[in-house]
């Protein structure tokens, strides 16, 4: 069979990705017709940046979802190899060098193969797969450690904040790529310590979570107990699968090597968080609102939480919004130290550290993963950006 | 000031103190030991063997009496094997037991032993951390002027077309990491499949003879990386000057723009971006360890990968060592900058 042209490969691209278009289009639809209903999201489409930006975080989003978890985006499996297809530039037909391909087989690479002889265009979908699972789950536990520690820090200030500030600045003056290859190895995971502190940092998404409904409803004895023992039952069960691998009914499980990878990159994004907290809680908690709770003789916590919080949202998004990109950029970092992913993983960060051997010679297998996660970042930089300025308009 | 110089320096020590603690928690602990043995002794040494090796290097006692020795401010252990000789930390081979300093580490100067590069840790750090001087300083020269002056451009009109594009561009290289743009400069610039070779790919050559063509990359990528943060904070702190009052007096006198911009906006609009740069010395360094692994830089990053991937101990806490005080550094001549460049702000 012949090689495809670049158009051709440009068009089969297009064709393959289709789900994900349908879901974008569905998703600007829907969310353009209703925006004045939905917030300061429905804001976000009045902003052309955060739109832009919006759209390729989406895009990568759907990709991984259709593609990594659903397997509809692929071509090849990410882990197939073919000895005829070593290095093969993009758009090569597919061939093997033993025996007749299999006739339902996609009979193309369209981004050509890697050393290996694996396909790297589905390499490239699934490690938005790697991405997208971790990313947002980790910085929204380094948010809830954060706002855990630095809503009281902020707001009580004294002895406890200065311990709590010394420790973040502890953490945050420590090389990130030093704590990584400390932390990230198999020798550590043997001596459990990324048990221990998963134990301690996967707590705080519970606490936080206690706190908050006890200090809402604790006047409505009934609903505070439904909502903390949903909470709770919930909490632990996820808690003792994921930190301790321990789930009673065995359904939660979290590999030890995934499990390190977690653990290091909330605990390095945490200590930033927490000062971020800190300092708008000191900035809100002079507010007359604040003032008002106080003589009301509402309690403290619910202050921090109900009154505080609400008000620090805007900056909090948008951090949050850069936090996932910072986190992807880790990610891609550990991989590209081939630190606690397994080596045959599609991760973009490991993906690229493979395709840089070879680059004076091929440019196909690094070049695609380098550009998905310059854009899934640029795309959320974006988001961060046009949210930024949404929030500032009101 | 004196007082406030002098407890943010008890601050830095004492976190210097538990930074270099964890990290020899960390590289003392016993898988970490028995790895070191076995590549040390042989890999298929009894679990009995690694013992007594540990036990006769004194890997073995407890880790606070190790951390003082390592530090120095505990007297060394002297083992007596055996057949009675004598081994002990500040015993080196062949010397006389009684010669020995009671005390060595690092305070007395004494930073070990690399087990990878069989050679002196101190020296080995001295000579890296020249050639990522070297780095470093070419990255600075490229990316505080660009910055300042992208941030600058940017925020004198704020919501400008210039602004936008300007700002489009802080942003997107603030969303390239390293290991990225880096990957794609060589793709471009030096690879045999575009075929532009303006440039070399790797800069190992550059350690003995840094010339522009096989220098150049490995500095612009890191200093793209900084350099759009930078710009981002110049841009925010310009436009918020160019709002301010006097700026307005100014101009309603008559004063030129350029005048204002260049004589009145840019001295107040310059003291945050200077924080920021102190600040950014901790992602540098990380920037450094990647752009020398791609680019074969063989300097302090690069050591820092080879003593970590080697479980190098002696050498792995020297790097950490002068990482960790690099960072305080920075962050102490960050504050004391801002307070002396900042008249508004008073420490008493």
């Amino acid at each position: 069979m012949e090689s495809l042209s670049w158009g051709e490969i440009i068009l089969r691209m297009l064709a393959q990705f289709t789900p994900v278009w349908i879901a974008l289009v569905v998703t600007f639809a829907l969310s353009i017709t209703f925006k004045r209903r939905l917030g300061l999201y429905g804001k976000l489409f009045d902003s052309p940046i955060g739109m832009i930006g919006f759209a390729m975080v989406m895009f990568w989003v759907f990709t991984g979802v259709f593609g990594g978890a659903f397997d509809l985006i692929t071509t090849h499996g990410v882990l197939d190899q073919s000895a005829s297809m070593k290095n093969k530039p993009p758009g090569t037909a597919f061939s093997k060098l033993m025996g007749a391909p299999d006739p339902d087989a996609y009979p193309y690479y369209l981004f050509g193969g890697d050393h290996l002889g694996r396909d790297v265009f589905s390499r490239m979908i699934v490690g938005a797969w790697e991405v997208i699972k971790i990313a947002p789950f980790a910085s929204l536990f380094a948010f809830m450690v954060g706002i855990t520690l630095g809503l009281p820090a902020g707001y009580y200030g004294g002895k406890l904040d200065t311990v709590l500030s010394f420790l973040a600045n502890l953490i945050l003056a420590f090389p990130v790529i030093l704590l990584f290859y400390l932390l990230v190895t198999p020798e550590i995971v043997l001596t459990g310590i990324p048990v221990y502190m998963a134990a301690v940092l996967f707590l705080f998404p519970i606490v936080f979570l206690v706190i908050l409904w006890n200090s809402r409803f604790h006047t409505q004895p009934a609903r505070r107990n439904f909502y903390v023992g949903v909470t709770l039952v919930i909490g632990l069960w996820l808690y003792l699968g994921i930190a301790w691998n321990a789930d009673p009914l065995g359904i939660i499980g979290f590999p030890p090597n995934l499990l390190v990878v977690f653990v290091a990159v909330v605990f390095v994004n945490s200590p930033t968080v927490f000062r971020i907290v800190r300092g708008l809680t000191m900035d809100i908690k002079t507010r007359d609102y604040v003032a008002a709770a106080q003589t009301r003789g509402e309690g403290p916590w619910y202050i921090m939480l109900w009154e505080i919080l609400p008000n620090a949202r805007g900056p909090l998004l948008v951090d949050f919004c850069l936090r996932i990109g910072y986190t992807t950029i880790l990610l891609g970092t550990l991989g590209f130290f081939g630190l606690g992913l397994s080596p045959e993983s599609p991760d973009w960060g490991s993906t690229i550290n493979e395709g840089r051997k070879l680059l004076t010679m091929y440019l196909h297998p690094a070049l695609p993963p380098a550009f998905a996660l310059l854009s899934l970042v640029l795309g959320l930089n974006l988001l961060a950006d046009g949210l930024r300025e949404e929030s500032l308009r009101d | 000031m004196t007082m406030f110089i002098l407890r943010r320096i008890a601050v830095m020590i004492l976190t210097a103190l538990c930074l270099t603690f964890i990290v020899f928690f960390l590289t003392n602990l016993y898988p970490n030991l028995e790895k070191l043995a076995k590549t040390q002794g042989n890999f298929r040494m009894s679990d009995g063997e690694v013992e007594s090796y540990l036990g006769k290097n004194g890997y073995l006692q407890p880790v606070g009496v190790k951390y003082g020795q390592w530090l120095g401010v505990l007297p060394g252990y002297v083992i007596e094997d055996n057949e009675g000789v004598a081994r002990g930390r500040c015993i080196e081979p062949g010397m006389p037991p009684e010669d020995a300093p009671r005390r060595c580490g690092v305070l007395q100067g004494d930073w070990g032993y690399s087990t990878v590069f069989k050679k002196d840790v101190f020296e080995i750090i001295g000579e890296k951390l020249a050639l990522t001087g070297k780095l470093m300083f070419w990255v600075m020269l490229l990316m505080v002027p660009s910055a300042l002056v992208l941030g600058v451009l940017a925020g004198m009109h704020e919501g400008s077309r210039t602004d936008r594009a300007l700002s489009t561009v802080a942003i997107t290289t603030t969303a390239t990491p390293e290991y990225v743009s880096g990957v794609l400069f060589i793709a471009v610039f030096a690879s045999t499949a575009v075929g532009l070779k303006w440039f070399k790919g790797t800069a190992t050559s550059a350690m003995n003879d840094a010339t522009f063509e096989n220098f150049f990359l490995p500095v612009l990528t890191i200093a793209l990386y900084g350099m759009g943060y930078i710009a981002r904070m110049t841009r925010a702190s310009m436009a918020e000057v160019m709002t301010a009052q006097y700026i307005r007096t100014a101009r309603l006198k008559g004063v030129s723009f350029y005048n204002i911009v260049v004589k009145h906006a840019l001295r107040n609009a310059l003291i945050a971006p200077f924080t920021v740069i102190m600040l950014q010395f901790p992602w540098l360094l990380n920037g450094v360890v990647i752009v020398e692994t791609l680019f074969n830089y063989k300097g302090f990053g690069w050591t820092l990968v080879q003593a970590a991937g080697n479980n190098d101990i002696e050498l792995l806490l020297g790097v950490s060592v002068i990482s960790v005080i690099v960072v305080l550094v920075t962050q102490l001549i960050s504050d004391i900058g801002y307070v002396y460049l900042n008249p508004r702000i008073s420490v008493s």
